[in-house]
């Protein structure tokens, strides 16, 4: 199943099977993440669309609005993971019945706090059964739906509306999960790490990769808020970019428990390259703040260092 | 020829989803309705019937997952009791707004806290206004009974709602009892091939289920799924027309017993209808009083018109409630059975009762005691202690 | 004759009868009858004649209103363009300027 090669054209002229019309922000990362994610389907497949309560859910599916060209379901929020497995499993019960010729893919997507925090549970308990299905994560760090609240996903010293820096509060105190290791942790079959880039062939082979691997697959992306972050819409590709290229976001798999760094920068550039154009980090860039951002940049450095020993093992 | 056999109510559920063979079951355990999914494990390790059986993480993931089945196809069906079933809540909603025939075996027990693993109401009754129709069991063989009469009020066109099929824990669930056995053909003609008219896989059709809703569209929605309750009504009676068919045996929303003449009735749901007939039985053979009982089935729908109609001779009339609902008045029986009776214009005094919270045990003299009270009522028209406990322990002499 | 419009079945006066079941929908991408153009507040114009066709525009649209057919991008589909001018800030060539209004 898995192609070798990325034919960028050629994928670019798949049907699109996430349709315009739904109601997400102009400049939303979310949406780029579903059509990629979607496109890897291969054109005779069909695929049962899951989703967590969330930005997406409320914009992609506004009665009678289906932004859909495949079946969907939404559930409610902590429930993704459960949802789709009961999908999934009544599908194999009835292709053995004889009740069902074609063949299923099954993919939920859930924002970070759908995933990582109220979801987790369920996320867990469907990965560890193993279904044949896939779990993407749109992680904007926060929960944006309810207007940017602070989650587990949310990178330190974050200004959220539940973490707000203020003079005696510098931003969200922890630091993040790290989920997708979490998820490797469950020895599925298939897990990755991504986020956009210019031609999307980390994404696209990942999300072929996990949709085509047989068993529960887990994709995590970063896929960039705008009105969260703090950013100007178009810059996009730039923050997402400076989030590789700084190690705050590493593009990685985990292939039968063999962990594969997918890019490593020439040149790995300072956190504040990614900070700085965000105003939801404003507030590091005060003087009196360098000590922070040291921080900052040790807790990368830090997980960047673990991150390629796993790889190199 | 029907079989003869010796079940528990936990069991004889089993038994039931054997015969029906639905397509998924996820599921979750927890005291004292462990022991369906357990039962139903061994059907599918022997090879007996080919569910598949979804081992779920907790109670809310057992609903979403069927849920998912459900809508995608298949005939799910799941089993719980008390805080699975409050983990569950908010997909109870979804499930009956999804407009989704899943049947659900609930054996009742106590919610935390404190935590208690014995019967009472109060999970099933926290649930009663979650859209789920409600069918409740005397014994172990009306609780076969109505899970397999489940399935055609739930896929009903008409209806599409899902069922939640009830059974006093312990009392019921783990009680041996006599029970005839329906032979399989016969249960697989009774229920019938499932086949949806839309779902997930259908080849022919892409569907989108569980959109946001805005206000111009949420109470049309609901208005549309009042309907169904509505015509649940008829289909209810229509299935267990044809069980009675069937079996012989006779269901309606509501079991009369003694009420040809009675001027004082009682009001239960469940198990305790036992211990109330032997207390007519013995207060009639004793005394010749009119004393009568009102069997709930179905408590959703409820069927309003004909439990005031039921009612409409008696003098006083004790409603027998096995939760709280902490309105500081009524239970919820009371409450609605009270309201009933007041749409019917009737006189009747009514009492109400809180009895066996957390399994506590009510006997045939307690149910004497409560004929006695509505005997006095009737005579005096005062209603003393209009919420009333037994078997509770106080410091004063009446609760109110 | 009938509109195929979702909205001509199901809108906002619709009467309770017409709700579908359980709110199912049983078409596919009925968004599409939704307009969002109507956010705009900047344009993305396309100047055919610089464009290389390279198809990097395409991916990054979070509204799928770069509609690509055989290899070959073509114009934006601006009953759904919101304008948020990624596209034009990741074209190698130039080819796309964003416009200020709809």
């Amino acid at each position: 199943m898995e192609k070798t090669t990325y034919n960028f054209k050629e994928v670019m002229s798949k049907p699109e099977r996430l349709a315009p019309g739904h109601r997400m922000c102009a400049g939303c990362g979310g949406t780029i993440t579903v059509r990629t994610v979607l496109r890897a389907l291969e054109e005779g497949d069909r695929a049962v669309i899951g989703n967590a309560t969330g930005c997406l859910e409320v914009s992609s599916f506004m009665y009678p609005y289906t932004a859909y060209e495949d079946s969907y379901i939404h559930n409610a929020f902590e429930n993704a993971g459960a949802t789709l497995s009961g999908v999934e499993t009544a599908y194999h019960v009835l292709k053995k019945k004889g009740k069902i010729k074609e063949n299923f893919k099954f993919i939920t997507f859930g924002g970070d706090g759908g995933t990582y925090d109220i979801g987790f549970q369920s996320l867990s308990g469907a990965m560890e059964r193993g279904h044949d299905m896939v779990y993407v994560c749109y992680d904007n760090g926060a929960y944006m739906n309810t207007g940017t609240q602070r989650s587990s996903a949310t990178p330190q010293y974050a200004d959220t509306t539940t973490t707000p820096a203020g003079s005696v509060s510098s931003g969200k105190v922890q630091v993040r999960k790290d989920l997708a290791a979490i998820m490797a942790e469950h020895h599925i079959p298939y897990v990755g790490q991504s986020t956009f880039t210019s031609n999307f062939k980390d994404l696209y082979t990942k999300a072929q990769k996990a949709i085509y691997t047989p068993g529960a697959a887990f994709l995590n992306v970063m896929s960039p808020c705008p009105r969260g972050w703090g950013y100007e819409p178009s810059e996009m590709m730039t923050i997402c970019k400076l989030a590789v290229d700084t190690c705050y976001w590493p593009v990685f798999e985990v292939i039968e428990g063999k962990w594969i760094l997918n890019y490593e920068p020439k040149n790995k550039l300072p956190i504040e390259d990614f900070l700085k154009p965000q105003r939801r980090f404003k507030h590091l860039f005060k003087k009196g703040n360098e000590e922070l951002i040291g921080k900052f940049q040790e807790e990368i450095d830090h997980r960047w260092e673990e991150l390629k020993s796993r790889c190199s093992l | 020829m029907a079989v003869r056999e010796r079940l528990s109510g936990n069991e004889a559920v089993a038994y039931a989803v054997k015969q029906i063979n639905p397509d998924v079951m996820p599921a979750f355990p927890i005291t004292p309705s462990t022991e369906i999914p357990q039962y139903v494990a061994n059907y599918i390790a022997n090879g007996e019937i080919d569910t598949e059986f979804i081992h779920v993480e907790s109670e809310h993931s057992a609903m979403s997952a069927t849920i998912g089945a459900s809508a995608a196809g298949a005939r799910a069906v799941t089993a719980t009791s008390s805080c699975g079933m409050a983990l569950m809540w908010e997909e109870l909603y979804v499930a009956a707004s999804n407009r989704l025939p899943i049947v659900l075996a609930l054996v009742n027990r106590a919610l935390s806290g404190p935590i208690n693993i014995n019967a009472d109401h109060s999970d099933s009754m926290g649930a009663r206004d979650s859209g789920w129709i409600q069918i409740y069991a005397e014994s172990n063989q009306e609780v076969y009974d109505n899970f397999i009469q489940a399935f055609p009020i739930a896929e009903d066109k008409r209806v599409h709602l899902p069922v939640m099929v009830c059974q006093d824990g312990f009392i019921t669930s783990h009680g041996v009892e006599n029970i005839l056995l329906v032979e399989d053909d016969k249960v697989k003609q009774f229920v019938g091939e499932y086949e949806p008219e839309h779902y997930l896989l259908k080849e022919t059709e892409r569907m989108a289920l569980g959109p946001y809703a805005v206000s111009n569209y949420y109470m049309e929605t609901k208005r549309a799924q009042r309907q169904a309750m509505c015509s649940a009504r008829e289909v209810i009676l229509e299935v267990a027309a044809r069980f009675e068919e069937m079996t012989g045996r006779k269901y309606s929303f509501f079991e009369e017993y003694q009420m040809e003449d009675a001027e004082y009735a009682v009001v239960i749901i469940g198990s305790a209808a036992g211990t109330c007939k032997a207390a007519v039985e013995e207060i009639r053979a004793a005394t010749g009083k009119k004393v009568g009982l009102l069997k709930i089935r179905v408590f959703r729908p409820f069927p309003e018109e004909e439990i005031a109609k039921a009612l409409s001779k008696v003098k006083s009339v004790a409603v027998m409630d096995r939760s709280e609902m902490f309105s500081a008045t009524s239970g919820p029986l009371g409450a609605e059975v009270r309201a009933a009776m007041y749409q019917a214009h009737s006189t009747a005094e009514v009492v109400n009762y809180f009895y066996g919270l957390g399994g506590r045990d009510i006997t045939v003299s307690d149910f004497k005691k409560v004929y006695d009270n509505l005997e006095m009522i009737a005579k005096t028209h005062v209603v003393t202690g209009m919420y009333e406990y037994i078997g509770l322990r106080s410091a004063q002499s009446e609760e109110v | 004759m009938a509109s195929d419009k979702i909205y001509d079945k199901i809108h906002e006066q619709s009467p309770w009868q017409d709700i579908t079941e359980g709110n199912k929908i049983f078409e596919a991408a009925t968004s599409k009858d939704f307009c969002t153009g109507e956010w705009r507040t900047a344009t993305p114009m396309w100047a055919v004649e610089r464009c290389k066709q390279c198809l990097l525009c395409t991916p990054v649209c979070p509204d799928s209103s770069i509609p690509v057919t055989a290899g070959k991008r073509e114009d934006f589909d601006y009953d759904h363009c919101k304008g948020c001018g990624i596209c034009a800030k990741v074209c190698p060539f130039g080819a796309i300027s964003m416009r200020e209004g709809k």
